[in-house]
Order: structure tokens, then sequence, then C-alpha cells
């Protein structure tokens, strides 16, 4: 990278994230000087984004080439207090923890104590949810039965896709008054709502013109006092860029770079939409930019590579925003979720990836930044020259990319009902969610702890963590004579659970779509102009809703354990295992090695617990999917964790497994931490035994050391078991390999560790089982490895 | 299928035995005793806390083992590699194996040190896709000294399987001022251009990670303070036989 480049990124690196009050007084002014009143609620919210967009703070660092700031500066973060209300506490603890602190001030306190709680702590979104929701939820989520995605966040979980690229927003303006033109106020008895959500949104597309009109002007202000003429010029190239986007379609490459990021900033003001919005398939996006620049000499390969850096660092100057409730130990992430997708197939299903693909690829590998994140889309059409170069910026140990199989994520689509187009053209977001760019609403409601109900089960339905009945009698297990009769009665649990939190999906989907519309966001999703209707309320042509499986891994082996000890080898009774699990192994540490070492479990491709996996998997599946949702779209599961297996692990007691009390479940489909013996393949054999394609996502993390991809020979391979995993189904795989440190942390917490495998020069063995001395010396050659 | 053998482990995802993502059987038990050996556990039936490293199986057994990753050996051109120990050793066991794995079209791969008899070669020969060839030492009484055998069946042996025409590839373990000397590297270098085939040689730097399991077995290890070599000298030995006119691979 360019002097410029590396000092805006050592800048937005050191940029300390702060909570930034400008937005939450703004809002409360809005709503306070009595514009709103006599509006309908969609005007009424167009009203306050516009608001935002016309008096928010506009920043415009040294030397940047890309502009726009969500807050009045990089990483000053706002709050949503219409979502969720920070208490004085949140801020007094993000200020002061350790990890993924926010700075807050006594004046941000002062203004929060003064101007924002009193209006807001009773009118909020969460405190309207927790209001409406009954006993039973309530007490499933305090138990960590499930999380609810929408008590913090609003509904996001959505990409877009080309047609910002197409279209300026005069262009939308001009679509939503047809739309308004052809409604029927003779027939259709919404065509007033559908009238009020329309000029909501053409009140939002007019906010974000103005919005960038205010960059211009501002950069035309620098001008004036800059004195260096190269800067000069840059200022006067920003000025006109934001003179004509996002008001007329983008013609250049800058221009469709800024465009979108005017976007992002206007989605990201509105409301705090899950999953951080992202350009999709940037590499298809931009292409027909670049290559008419280079074409008419007007680009060159190292700007456009110096503007999508910039680009880059623009993503990484917006923290996730602060939740509510927090605590000082809370693991949490800065992230904000932007998976930007490379490569896959084109809409008639041929290869997309084109020499933008390679150059975002440079540009991932180079940046090293937290965010974006970045993914590879890989069909079995892309060269593998392509996926190789995926592999080589996986082997820096950076995490990323992470690799999708986009023709299991077609096949997903399309089983629910989508088009080929619409499926070719989507991909996955946020962490491996499937969906169609630009035409969907998929949104994520809530992790569900399978094995937190396994353990409600044990216990004939209390909780034993807080005494409380919350489930349903499902009978004494000491009573069960077959590994048939517990399974029942853990599916009754399942269905039961499920139930409850559908109920209350119901109610909080409504709350989203009557009381917080998202205008702008529905200009940039299909149909919402089309049909006039909200993002939040169905607008969208696919709205599906997931319901987030977690600890397939922990739930197989305690499953498989209780089947295997008690009713196979009848080496424990249900009784004894019970006790002792309630006694966290206390005094039972023989059965606890007993469990641990001798269960039969998932990730070693022994069908023994590979059928429970797909057991669980088809209950789960049956009592989910394809309920409707209250926007005219499905339930749906997928299974991914994100970090909740720690939350969930908390809650949740001994297990079977020999897993001891409130320690972490296993995530994603992976394996139990450790328990992995058989290496990789054995592990993908066992993942692709559940059936992908009827997921809307599954999770599967692979640890390796660096030396493994050290030749070209090992980067080869360890394709082909991406392309094997891939020709099963399976729908996502991500490789971390591993660094000295965490082998230094295998060392001194071996049992974390045991499926820890290190290849040197044609010989290899577990980490865990090596002498101390060469456990050090892989560690001095893992530091060593020159990337 | 109800043939049964003994081995000592079963290793998926073996990278370094032959073309392609492999499983690597290894069976118990060799003729050999090389001061270097990297699976010491093929010689002894029972670790150091008395447990039993060896397994009987049958063919069927392994087999179903091995079935499990042929969407892997497909897709990348692998199979499965018979290792050991001396596999040579359970011929009637190995001879099964490869036939059940020929009968499912699972690429196979025998490692072996070339101590045995030719008609046990010849025996396995049609279906066998590659063998792996350990060339240690050309000298006679270092190779007697230090693997406890001659070397002259191995070396006949390589002549037979060159004269029928046999997928070969040598493998050259380079141990310290044992193997990696000029003198025996340019002693293997002429004798393989004498062959009827041009075999293609891959050299095994020594490397000390093996050292951890004679610990573990609480073995004597002869060579644990030996250290191994720089990579110049792998690149080094490496040209010098390439200039011979060998296709040499590290």
């Amino acid at each position: 990278m360019n002097d410029r480049i590396k000092e805006l990124r050592d800048a937005s690196i050191a940029a300390v994230p702060k909570i930034s009050m400008e937005r939450a007084t703004l809002l409360t002014e809005f709503y306070q000087n009595g514009v709103a009143e006599g509006n309908s609620v969609p005007v009424a919210r167009a009203k306050a984004f516009a608001y935002l967009m016309d008096k928010k703070t506009v920043w415009i660092g040294e030397n940047e080439l890309i502009v726009g700031e969500r807050g009045p500066a990089p990483k000053e973060t706002p709050t949503y207090p219409e979502i969720c209300t920070h208490t004085l506490e949140d801020f007094e603890i993000l200020h002061n923890r350790e990890k993924i602190s926010f700075q807050a001030g006594e004046d941000v306190k002062q203004v929060q104590k003064e101007t924002i709680i009193p209006v807001w702590q009773n009118r909020s979104m969460r405190k309207r949810i927790m209001d409406a929701m009954d006993d039973a939820w309530l007490e499933a989520f305090d138990a960590g039965v499930f999380t609810e995605f929408m008590e913090q966040r609003a509904p996001g979980h959505t990409v877009l896709d080309d047609k910002i690229y197409r279209k300026g927003m005069r262009d939308f303006i001009r679509e939503i008054n047809d739309s308004i033109d052809r409604l029927d106020f003779e027939n259709d008895p919404d065509a007033f709502a559908r009238r009020e959500q329309l000029t909501a949104m053409k009140i939002a597309a007019g906010a974000l013109i103005r919005f960038a009109q205010r960059y211009a002007d501002y950069a035309e202000k620098l001008l004036q006092k800059e004195k260096n003429q190269d800067r000069q010029k840059e200022l006067q190239e920003i000025a006109s860029v934001c003179r004509r986007v996002p008001e007329h379609a983008p013609e250049t490459f800058h221009e469709a770079l800024q465009y979108y990021w005017f976007v992002h900033l206007g989605v990201i003001t509105e409301l705090n939409t899950w999953d951080s919005f992202n350009p999709g398939r940037l590499d298809r996006h931009l292409l027909p930019f670049y290559r008419k620049g280079i074409d008419d000499g007007s680009l060159t390969e190292e700007v456009a590579r110096e503007l999508l850096q910039a680009f880059w660092i623009k993503f990484n100057n917006q923290p996730a925003p602060p939740k509510v409730g927090v605590t000082a130990q809370e693991s949490n992430t800065y992230t904000d979720f932007c998976l930007i997708n490379l490569g896959g197939v084109d809409e008639k299903g041929e290869n997309a990836v084109n020499e933008m693909t390679y150059m975002i690829l440079d540009v991932i590998e180079e940046m090293r930044l937290l965010q974006p994140s970045s993914m590879v889309q890989i069909s079995k059409v892309n060269p593998d020259h392509y996926l190789h170069r995926a592999l080589k910026i996986v082997k820096t140990g950076y995490g990323q990319p992470s690799i999708f199989n986009t023709d299991a994520i077609v096949q997903e689509m399309l089983r629910q009902g989508k088009t080929f187009e619409d499926a070719r053209n989507g991909g996955a977001s946020g962490c491996v969610e499937t969906g169609a760019f630009g035409k969907e609403s998929y949104i994520l409601t809530g992790y569900f702890n399978l094995v937190k109900v396994l353990e409600i089960t044990l216990n004939n339905g209390v909780d034993p963590r807080s005494d409380k009945k919350i489930g349903l009698e499902s009978g004494n297990p000491a009573s069960f004579t077959s590994f048939d009769e517990l399974y029942g009665a853990f599916e009754k649990q399942l269905h039961y659970f499920v139930d409850v939190k559908l109920k209350g999906n119901r109610i909080i989907e409504r709350l989203w779509a009557t009381v917080l519309p998202a205008p702008f966001l529905s200009i940039l999703v299909d149909d919402c102009i089309a049909r006039g209707k909200d993002y939040n309320d169905g607008g969208a042509r696919y709205n599906t809703s997931y319901v987030q499986g977690v600890g397939l891994g922990s739930i197989t082996d305690s499953l498989s354990a209780i089947n295997h000890h008690v009713f196979t080898e009848k080496s424990v009774t249900l009784e004894s295992l019970q006790n002792a699990l309630l006694a966290n192994f206390e005094g039972t540490e023989c059965l606890r090695i007993l469990l641990k070492e001798k269960t039969p479990r998932y990730g070693n491709d022994d069908d023994r617990a590979d059928t429970i996996t797909q057991r669980v998997f088809e209950s789960y599946f049956a009592a989910v999917d394809g309920r409707p949702n209250t926007k005219g779209g499905h339930y749906r599961i997928n299974l991914l964790p994100t970090t909740v297996h720690v939350y969930f692990g908390s809650v949740v007691g001994a297990t079977p497994d020999g897993r001891k009390a409130y320690t972490p479940l296993s995530e994603g489909i992976s394996p139990v931490q450790g328990t992995d013996r058989k290496g990789p393949t054995a592990v993908i054999r066992s993942a692709a035994k559940i059936d992908h394609l009827r997921t809307g996502g599954t999770l599967l993390n692979q640890k390796f050391t660096p030396q493994i991809l050290e030749t070209e020979d090992g980067i080869r391979k360890v394709g082909q078991l991406v392309r094997t995993y891939f020709k099963m189904d399976g729908h996502h795989i991500q490789f971390n390999v591993i660094d000295a440190e965490t082998l230094k942390e295998a060392q001194k917490h071996p049992e974390n560790y045991r499926d820890l495998i290190v290849r040197v020069a044609g010989y290899s063995d577990y980490f865990v089982d090596l002498g101390e001395d060469l456990q050090n010396e892989i560690i001095r050659r893992t530091e060593h490895a020159d990337f | 299928m109800t043939t049964t053998g003994l081995l000592f482990d079963i290793k998926k995802f073996a990278i370094h035995d032959g073309p392609g993502i492999r499983t690597t059987v290894f069976v118990s038990g060799c003729p050999l005793t090389c001061w270097w050996c990297h699976n010491p556990e093929c010689q002894i039936e029972n670790g150091s806390n008395g447990e039993n490293l060896v397994q009987r199986k049958t063919v069927s057994e392994i087999i179903k083992e091995v079935e499990r990753d042929i969407p892997f050996y497909d897709e990348s051109g692998g199979g499965v590699t018979f290792s050991g120990g001396e596999p040579m050793l359970q011929l009637p066991f190995l001879t099964e194996l490869l036939l059940e794995c020929r009968k499912r079209g699972i690429h196979t791969a025998v490692d072996t040190s070339g101590y045995a008899e030719e008609r046990d070669f010849s025996a396995i020969l049609e279906n066998v896709d590659m063998f792996l060839y350990d060339l240690k030492l050309m000298d006679d009484e270092l190779h007697q000294k230090t693997t406890g055998v001659s070397n002259k069946k191995i070396l006949s042996n390589l002549e037979f399987l060159a004269e029928q025409g046999a997928n070969v590839r040598i493998r050259i373990p380079l141990i310290p001022d044992i193997t990696d000397t000029n003198e025996n590297l340019e002693a293997i270098g002429t004798y393989l251009l004498t062959l009827k085939r041009r075999f293609p040689a891959d050299l095994l730097p020594f490397n000390i990670f093996y050292k951890s399991k004679y610990d573990r077995l609480k073995l004597d290890n002869r060579l644990k303070n030996m250290e191994t070599q720089s990579p110049q000298r792998i690149v080094d030995i490496r040209e010098t036989l390439a200039s011979s006119g060998l296709d040499v691979f590290v």
C-alpha cells in the first residue's frame, strides 16, 4: 500500500471507539419539536431520518478519498435509544471494561441522563417487546433456552444487489412516484397505508441526496483552505463525485464506491440493523466501471486499488453499536459482520470470477483489517487458481476469507422457492446466512440452545439452575427404558420451546412493522417500492425468518453418551448419571472420564454418533421449517453460533458427554472442542451427513497449523478437501490457521486441544502428545513461519 | 474379507504418502531395525504403560474404514497407502486388501523397505498402483550395521520391479552422516541410472520430530542428539542427484 493508505489505515486502527450522543440527541430533538405530529408512523420515521442526515456532522479526514462517517468522526459510534436505551451503568461498564470498550465520559452520561433516558426509556422497542412477551417466553429467555435478536437491534440481514450501480436516487424517486400513481384506492384496502409508506421512501431518498451535497459543500470549503495542489485536485474530485452520486447513477469506479458508501451510511444511520448491510458481490458490481475506466484511460490499476483500499478503511471506522445490559466479562466484538462476497456464478450459472476478484483478494490480504469481513464463493465452475489464491490468504492466519459453496447456496434458495436468477445472484452474509441479495429480508430471530432443552428433559421440565419448571412434564427420566423413550421426551420439549419462540417472534415482527419501519432500507430491497410495503413489514420479495440451532456437537455427544453407556453398554443407570450431572461430577470423576473418553462422538465419521446428529437435525428441522411468519414468508433453520455457544454453555450444567457445568458448548456444526481425533476428512464426512441444503447456512470451523499450507502441494490438497466437502453439499468451511500463541495455550491446557495435529516433513502427530521440547520447537517454527 | 492382520494405526488425510489425499494403513512388524525408524511402534506390541499398540483387524473392517474417504480420493487423485512396518511381511493379508481396493477402484500404494521375497512382489504386482520403495544405503556393510539386514534382496527386488515395468517412487531417507554422505548419494544415483526404468526419487530430510515417540514409548533412541540438515544442504543434495539425470523431489 502507498503512504496515504498506510496513514489512513494506521489512523483507523488507532482511532478509539467512543459513544457519540449526536444521533440520539438529534432524534430526540426531532420528536420533541413537534414536526412528527400528525404524520403517519412511516412518514414520521422518514422525516426523522431526513433530520439526522441534514444535521449530523460531516467529516472528511486528511487525504481521504472515499468520504462519509456514521458518527461525527471515525469510530464515534451512535446509540439508537428508540430501539434500546442504555443505562448509565451500561456506559460506565463500556467505558471501563478492558475489551471492546467505548469511551463514554461524564458529558456523554449527562446527556443520556438528562435528555435521552427520560424520553426513551419507557418507549424503546426493547421495552415494548419485553412488555409484550408472556411468562413462558420470558422464563425460557431468562433460562437461556433461546436469545432474541430484535430486542436490541433492528431487522437487517440483507445485502445489496446491483441496483444502485444502475440507478440514482432520482430514478428511485421516479419509481416511487410511479408506484403511488398506480395505487388503486377504489379496490385496494391498503392503498392509504401504501401511499404513506411510499411517501416515506421518497422523503428518505431525498435525504440521502442532500447528505451527499453537504459533503460536496464541505469538500469545497476545505478546498478553499488547502495549499497543496494535488490535494486541491482530489478535493475537487470528491466534491464533484458527491454532487453526482447518489443523486444519479454512477459512471466511474470512484463514483460507484462513493455511492455505495453513502447508501451504507444511510442504512446504518436509519436503524442499527443486524449484520450490517454490505455491497455483496462487489467484484461483479465494480467490474464494468473498472473495465470502462481502463479502456478509456480515465482509470489505472493503481488508482482502482487505492480507491478500494480507501473504501476498505471506511468499514473499519464503524464498530458495531454497543449493546445494552452489557457485562464487563462479556465476550463481544467490534465486528459488524459486513461480509463481502467474491466469485461464485452469474445469473446464467457461469463462472463469475474476474480480474476484480483477484484485485479485491489482494486488497483483503494487504489491508488485514477487522472490517469488512470477506468470503469467497466457490462454485464447481470456479477455477482452482482462485480457490488457491484464497487459501494463500487463509495461510497468513488472519481468519479470512471464509469459504462458501455457491452450488449449495443456490440449491438452498431454490428449495425455499426462489428463482434461479435471484438464487445465483445471491450469496451468504453475516456469518454464513444464505440470501437473495437485494431481494430478501432474511432475519435471524435468535439462537436456540439444543443442549439446554436436553437438560430440561433430563429434569422433567425443570431448569436445574433456577429450580423453576419452565418446560413440559415429559416424564421422569429414571423411568425410561429405552433411548427412544428418552429421545421422544426430548423431541416433545424441543417442539414446545420452538412454539414458545415462534409465538414471541410473531409479536415482535408486528411491533417492528408498525412501530419502527425502515423507509430508507425499503428503497434498496425489491419489491418494497412495487408493493408499497416496508422492509420490516414483508415488502421484500422474499421474507425468511431463521431460528439458529446451537450446539449440534454437544447435543449429539450427550445423547450418544446416554445411548451408549446407559442403554447399550448398561455401564451406568440414567438415574446415577443424572445425579452425577447435578453434582457436576463432584466425586464421580471416573464416570466423567469414561463418558469423555469412551463415548462415540460426532466428528469422527462414526455412524453410532452421526445417526444421532441426523436425528436431532431432522427433529429441529421438523419443528421449525415451513411455519409461516407474519410477513408472507416462512421460518427456516440454520446452524451457526457466532459466540453464543459460550453464553449458552454458561447456563447449562454438566452434560452426559463429560462436559463440566457452565463451560462452552460446541460451536456451529463443528465437533466438541478437541474430540475429533480422526482428522479433517472424518470431520467433513460427519458434517456432511446432515442435509445442508435444507438449511439457510451452517458453520464449520477447522484448525490447521500453517505448515500444512506451506507448499503448493499442501495448498492443493487443502483445496481438494474443500472441493470434496462441497461436492457433499457442505455449505461453508473456515480454516483457522493456528498461531504460536494458540500453540502455547495448547501447551498449557492440552485437554482443550487434543485434536490439534501438527504436520512436519512427512511426519505428523497430535501436538499435545509431543514432548515439551518438541512442542517448543514447533512453536518457534510457527512464530518464524515466513508468510 | 475375513483374513486378519496386525496394524498399529490408520491415518486419514495422509498427504505425504503418495499422490492426493490418502488413508495410510500402518501394519505391524518389520524385518529391519533401522536406527532412525520413524515408526518404532511397529516393532513392539505394548506401550510403556502396557497398553496394547497392535490391533488385529479383518480385511473387511479395514476396507470399510478406507472406503469412507473415497470422495476425497476421487477429488484429489488419492487412495490408500499400506505402510508400516513392512506390509510385505503379512502377504496374504496385504494381497486381499489390494484386491478389495482394486474391486472398488481405490488407488493403492505399498510403502516398502523392499526386504521380501521376489515371488511375493510378483504375487501382488498386478494389484498395486504404486510402490513407495525405500533405498537407504548402497554399502552393504553399513546397511547391515544400521538396519540389521543386508541390502542384496532390496536391490534385486528393485531390479525385478524395474524389469516388470512397475510404477515405483524411490524414497531416500537422509540420515545425517549415515545415508546423506556424498559417497552414498552418488552410489544411489549411479545405481538408479542402471535400472531398466527411470524411477523418480523423493528425498526425506531428517527431522527430529519423531523423537517424542521414542520418549513416549520409553525406547532407546540412538540418534537423539542428531540435528536436522540445513535447507541449503537439502538443496545441494537434490541438485547433485538431479544433475545426474534423475527426477528428484523434496
